[in-house]
C-alpha cells in the first residue's frame, strides 16, 4: 500500500486511494487527540468532584464525615463571630432545600424555623467577607469533622432577590398627579 | 411624561422588529424589493425609538423620578451624576433595555454598511437580527418593563404596574434605594457595556451566517461581511473580560482577577469559540476548507451568548454575581431552544445537500491548515471543559440525582495543559506554510526563537528559579513570544533595505493589517500569559494583626501600620481607612490606604473592601484591611498579597486591544474596491431565492 501511494504521488495525481489513506491517518490522529482531551476532562472531573448537598443530607449520611463536600445553607446573623487575630470566622447555618423558587423567602423562613437542622461552621485564614450576614446563602466547601463542626476551606455567599424585589416602605404622601 | 414615552417607544419598536422579520422573509420569498426595503426601514427605525427609550430612562434617573420603580431601585438623590448616568444597566430591566439598544445599533450599522455589498444576504440578515431583537423586546415590554411604576392604594399598600390601577394613586418615594454599593465603582461605567457590546456583537456574524444558510448564497460573501463584525465583537468581549478581571482585582478583595465563577465562564465561552472561528475562517478564505465547521462555530458562539445570558439571569448556576432570579428564565430558555433548532436545522440541511463541501483536503500534518485545525480542536476542548465545569451540577443532578460541583482546581488542572499546547501552536503555526511544510524548513525558521528560549531558561535558572513547572511554562510562552517578535523583525528587515526602519514598520503593518495585527494580538496574549504564570505560581500571602507602629514583611517589602482613620463620604458611606507605609528595604516607596466602606442606609450587601496596592511592573504589593479594634484603635488586621507580574495581565490586555484595532481597521484600497464593485453590481442584481 505504501509503495503504491508513493508511485501514484510521483505521477502528480491525487487519487481516491491516496485520499482515503491520508484521511485515515488524519482520522487516527484526530481520534487520539480527542481521547487525550476526554481523558484530561474525565480525570480532572474525578479528581475534583464534590458533592453539593444540603445540611440535612450531610447530617444524616455518616459516610460523608471527613469527605470534601459542598454544602449550602442560610446564615444566622446572630451567630457570626470573627476572631481577627487568627482570621477565624464562626457561624451557624440552617438547612434549606436544594430547590427553591424564591431564595430570599426560603432563607428567611429557614432562619426563623427553630425546628430546622443547624450546622456550626468554622472558616480559617479568611478575611471577613462583606456578604456574610443574616439570611445570606452560604455555599461552603470543606469537611464535616468528627466533632460535628464543618471546617470550610472556601466560602461563597449570596444575598439574593430581597435586594432587587423589595418595594419602598416609605412613600411620599400619594399625590393626585 | 417620560415613562409613557418609554413605554410607547419600546412597544412600537417591538412591533416594528416583528414586522421587519415578516416583511423581509416575505420579500425574499416572493422576490419583492419593496417588502425588503420596507423591512429595512422598519429595522432602522427601531434605533431612534430605542435611543429615545434609553434617553427617557437616563433623564428620569438623573432627575430622580422615583415614581418609576427602576429609577427608585438603582439611583438615589445623593448618587454622583456619573452613577446616575450609568444606572441604566444597574439592574435587570434596564440592562435588558440597554441590550436591545445595542443590538438595534449593531443591526442598523450592519444594514447600512453591508447593504450594497452583501445585497442577497440582507433580507435574511434583517430577519435574524430583528427576530433576536423582537425576542428581547418581548422581555422588555411584557415581562421586565423598566418603565413599571409604583402605585399606592388608599389602605397604604404599594404595588407596581405599568399603568395606573383603578383606585390607586401614584406613589413617589422620597428617595431612591440607590445602586448596590458593590457596583459603585468606575468599573461599572465600562465593564458592563463593553461586555454587552461583545455579547450582542456576536449576533451580527451569526445573522450573516444564518442568512447565508437560508439564502443558499454560501460563497465568500458572508465570510467577508462577518470577519469585521466578529472582530468588533471580539474586541469588546476581550475588553469586557479584561475590565471585569481588573474590577474584581480592585474591589472584591480576594487578591485575584479570575475565579472560574460560572458568570465569568459564561463570558469566556463565546470568546473561546469566537477565537477558534477567527483562526479557522482563514482556512476557508485561503483554501475553501472547513465550511461545515465554521458554520458550526458561529452557531455555537451565538448559542453560548444566549445560554450565558439565560444562565446568569435565571439563577440556575451559583455565582458570586448575585443577579436577581427573575421570570425571564423560561422565555429565554424557549428562545435558546428555538434558535438552536433553527440554526442547526438549516446547517444540517445545507450540509446534507453538499453545499458546504470542502474544495481542498488536508495534505500534510505539517501545514498551516492542519495546525489551525489543531488550534481549533484545543479551543473547542477548552470550551467543552469550561462548559462542563460550569454546568456539571445541573447535568449530574439530572442524571444521577446528586449534585456534583467542580471548583477552580478542576478548571486549572484541565485547562492549563490545553492552554500550554495553544502557546506551542502559536509558536509553530505562523512559521508553517499552506499546503505542506518540510520539517527541515520549519526547523530552520524556529532556530533563532528556540535559541532565545534556551537563553531565557538559562537566565531563569541562573537567577534562582527552581520551580520546573514555572520554567516550562515560561519557556512555552516565551517561545511563542520570540517567534512573533522574530516574524515581525523579519518583515520589517525585508522592507528596511529600501526605506528607514520606522517607515518600513509603519508600511508593513499598514499593508498587512490582518497578519501583523494578528501578531500584535499574539504578543498581547504572550504578555498576559507571562502575567498569569507569575501571579498564579508565585503569589505570596500572609496575614497579621498589627498594633500601631508594628510592621510585617512579605517578599522584599516591609509594611508599617500607622493609624486608623474614619471618614464619611458625600454619598453617606462610612469609610474606615488604615494608613500603612510600604518600605522596599529601608526606602519608603508608598503610603497605602486600604479601607472598608460601610453603607448604613443600604439593606443587604452594604460593605465593600477596597485594597491598597503598590504597583510596579515587577509585582503588586496588595493590602486588604480585614478587621480592626473599635475602641482602642490599637490593632488592625491585614491580609497582604505579593502578586508578581500581575500588571503584565493588564498590559497584555492593552496590547491585545491595540492588535485587534490594527487588524479590524478598514483597508482603504480594498474598501474602495468593494464599494465600486457593489455599486456596479447593485444595478443588475435581482433578488432571487
Amino acid at each position: 500500500m505504501a509503495q503504491t501511494t508513493t508511485s501514484w504521488e510521483k505521477t502528480g495525481g491525487t487519487t481516491a486511494a491516496v485520499q482515503t489513506g491520508r484521511n485515515g491517518r488524519f482520522l487516527i490522529g484526530g481520534v487520539l487527540i480527542l481521547v487525550a482531551i476526554a481523558f484530561l476532562i474525565g480525570y480532572g472531573t474525578l479528581n475534583n468532584a464534590q458533592y453539593f448537598i444540603t445540611v440535612d443530607e450531610l447530617l444524616t449520611r455518616p459516610e460523608l464525615v471527613g469527605k470534601t463536600v459542598r454544602v449550602s445553607g442560610a446564615v444566622i446573623g446572630d451567630t457570626i463571630s470573627y476572631e481577627a487575630s487568627t482570621l477565624t470566622i464562626r457561624f451557624t447555618i440552617v438547612h434549606i432545600p436544594a430547590q427553591t423558587d424564591n431564595l430570599a423567602l426560603t432563607l428567611h423562613e429557614a432562619v426563623n424555623n427553630p425546628a430546622a437542622s443547624r450546622l456550626n461552621v468554622v472558616v480559617e485564614n479568611e478575611p471577613m467577607p462583606d456578604l456574610l450576614q443574616n439570611e445570606a446563602q452560604a455555599i461552603l466547601t470543606g469537611r464535616l469533622g468528627e466533632d460535628g463542626v464543618f471546617y470550610a476551606d472556601e466560602l461563597l455567599l449570596k444575598c439574593p432577590t430581597r435586594y432587587e424585589e423589595a418595594l419602598p416602605e416609605q412613600v411620599q404622601e400619594a399625590s393626585a398627579n | 411624561m417620560l415613562a409613557e414615552l418609554g413605554i410607547i417607544t419600546t412597544a412600537v419598536a417591538l412591533l416594528l422588529a416583528w414586522y421587519a422579520v415578516l416583511a423581509s422573509v416575505w420579500g425574499a420569498q416572493s422576490g419583492s424589493e419593496r417588502w425588503v426595503y420596507s423591512a429595512r426601514n422598519a429595522a432602522l427605525l427601531t434605533w431612534p425609538l430605542l435611543t429615545t427609550a434609553c434617553a427617557a430612562m437616563i433623564i428620569s434617573q438623573v432627575n430622580g423620578d422615583f415614581h418609576i420603580e427602576y429609577v427608585w431601585a438603582t439611583t438615589e438623590r445623593s448618587s454622583d451624576l456619573f452613577f446616575k448616568l450609568t444606572a441604566l444597566w444597574g439592574g435587570q430591566a434596564g440592562s435588558l433595555l440597554f441590550w436591545s439598544w445595542v443590538l438595534s445599533t449593531f443591526s442598523g450599522a450592519a444594514l447600512l454598511w453591508n447593504w450594497r455589498s452583501e445585497r442577497r444576504l440582507m433580507p435574511y440578515v434583517i430577519a435574524f437580527t430583528m427576530g433576536t431583537l423582537g425576542f428581547f423586546l418581548i422581555l422588555n415590554v411584557i415581562i421586565e418593563n423598566p418603565f413599571t411604576r409604583l402605585w399606592q392604594y388608599p389602605n397604604g399598600q404599594v404595588e407596581t404596574a405599568l399603568f395606573q390601577p383603578a383606585g390607586a394613586m401614584p406613589a413617589i418615594p422620597r428617595d431612591g434605594r440607590g445602586l448596590n454599593p458593590l457596583l459603585r465603582h468606575p468599573g461599572m461605567v465600562f465593564h458592563p457595556p463593553t461586555l454587552y457590546l461583545g455579547y450582542v456583537g456576536m449576533v451580527i456574524p451569526w445573522a450573516f451566517a444564518m442568512a447565508a444558510l437560508a439564502s443558499g448564497e454560501l460563497s465568500t460573501h458572508w465570510i467577508r461581511a462577518t470577519r469585521r463584525w466578529i472582530l468588533v465583537a471580539w474586541l469588546f468581549l476581550s475588553l469586557g473580560l479584561i475590565l471585569g478581571g481588573r474590577w474584581a482585582y480592585d474591589v472584591l478583595g480576594w487578591g485575584g482577577y479570575w475565579g472560574w465563577d460560572p458568570v465569568e465562564n459564561a463570558a469566556l465561552l463565546p470568546w473561546l469559540t469566537g477565537t477558534a472561528f477567527l483562526h479557522s475562517v482563514m482556512i476557508q478564505e485561503k483554501r475553501g476548507m472547513l465550511k461545515v465547521w465554521n458554520m458550526a462555530l458561529i452557531i455555537l458562539t451565538f448559542l453560548l451568548v444566549i445560554l450565558g445570558t439565560f444562565s446568569t439571569r435565571s439563577g440556575i448556576v451559583s455565582s458570586v454575581h448575585s443577579f436577581a432570579q427573575s421570570p425571564i428564565g423560561p422565555p429565554m430558555f424557549a428562545f435558546l431552544a428555538i434558535s438552536a433548532l433553527l440554526s442547526i436545522g438549516l446547517w444540517l440541511y445545507r450540509w446534507q445537500r453538499g453545499e458546504l463541501a470542502a474544495e481542498h483536503h488536508l495534505e500534510s500534518w505539517l501545514s498551516r491548515e492542519s495546525l489551525f485545525i489543531l488550534n481549533n480542536l484545543l479551543f473547542v476542548a477548552i470550551t467543552v471543559a469550561v462548559f462542563w465545569g460550569s454546568y456539571a451540577p445541573i447535568f449530574t443532578e439530572l442524571f444521577t440525582g446528586e449534585k456534583i460541583t467542580l471548583g477552580p482546581p478542576y478548571f486549572n488542572s484541565v485547562t492549563a495543559p490545553l492552554f500550554a499546547a495553544l502557546y506551542v501552536l502559536m509558536g509553530i503555526a505562523p512559521l508553517s506554510a499552506w499546503g505542506r511544510t518540510s520539517t527541515k524548513r520549519l526547523g530552520s525558521a524556529m532556530l533563532i526563537p528556540l535559541l532565545l528560549t534556551a537563553a531565557l531558561v538559562i537566565l531563569l535558572v541562573v537567577f534562582g528559579m527552581r520551580n520546573w513547572m514555572a520554567i516550562l511554562a515560561y519557556a512555552l510562552v516565551g517561545f511563542a513570544g520570540f517567534v512573533t517578535l522574530y516574524e515581525i523583525w523579519r518583515g520589517v528587515k525585508a522592507r528596511a533595505q529600501r526605506e528607514s526602519w520606522l517607515v518600513a514598520a509603519y508600511r508593513l503593518f499598514g499593508r498587512n493589517r490582518r497578519r501583523y495585527g494578528g501578531y500584535v494580538i499574539h504578543l498581547g496574549v504572550v504578555v498576559i500569559g507571562l502575567g498569569v504564570i507569575g501571579s498564579t505560581i508565585f503569589q505570596q500571602e500572609t496575614q497579621r494583626t498589627l498594633a500601631e507602629g508594628e510592621a510585617l514583611t512579605l517578599g522584599r517589602y516591609t509594611m508599617v501600620y500607622d493609624q486608623l482613620t474614619r471618614a464619611v463620604a458625600a454619598d453617606g458611606r462610612v469609610m474606615t481607612i488604615a494608613e500603612v507605609e510600604v518600605y522596599d528595604g529601608n526606602q519608603l516607596v508608598a503610603t497605602l490606604r486600604p479601607r472598608q466602606d460601610f453603607f448604613p442606609n443600604t439593606e443587604g450587601m452594604n460593605t465593600m473592601t477596597i485594597a491598597g496596592s503598590y504597583s510596579t511592573l515587577e509585582s503588586d504589593f496588595y493590602v486588604l484591611l480585614v478587621a480592626w479594634e473599635e475602641i482602642s484603635q490599637a490593632g488592625a488586621t491585614f491580609k497582604v498579597y505579593l502578586n508578581p507580574l500581575v500588571n503584565l495581565v493588564w498590559w497584555g490586555g492593552i496590547i491585545l486591544i491595540v492588535g485587534i484595532m490594527v487588524a479590524a481597521w478598514p483597508e482603504p484600497d480594498r474598501l474602495r474596491a468593494v464599494r465600486e464593485m457593489s455599486t456596479v453590481g447593485s444595478g443588475t442584481t435581482s433578488l432571487r431565492v
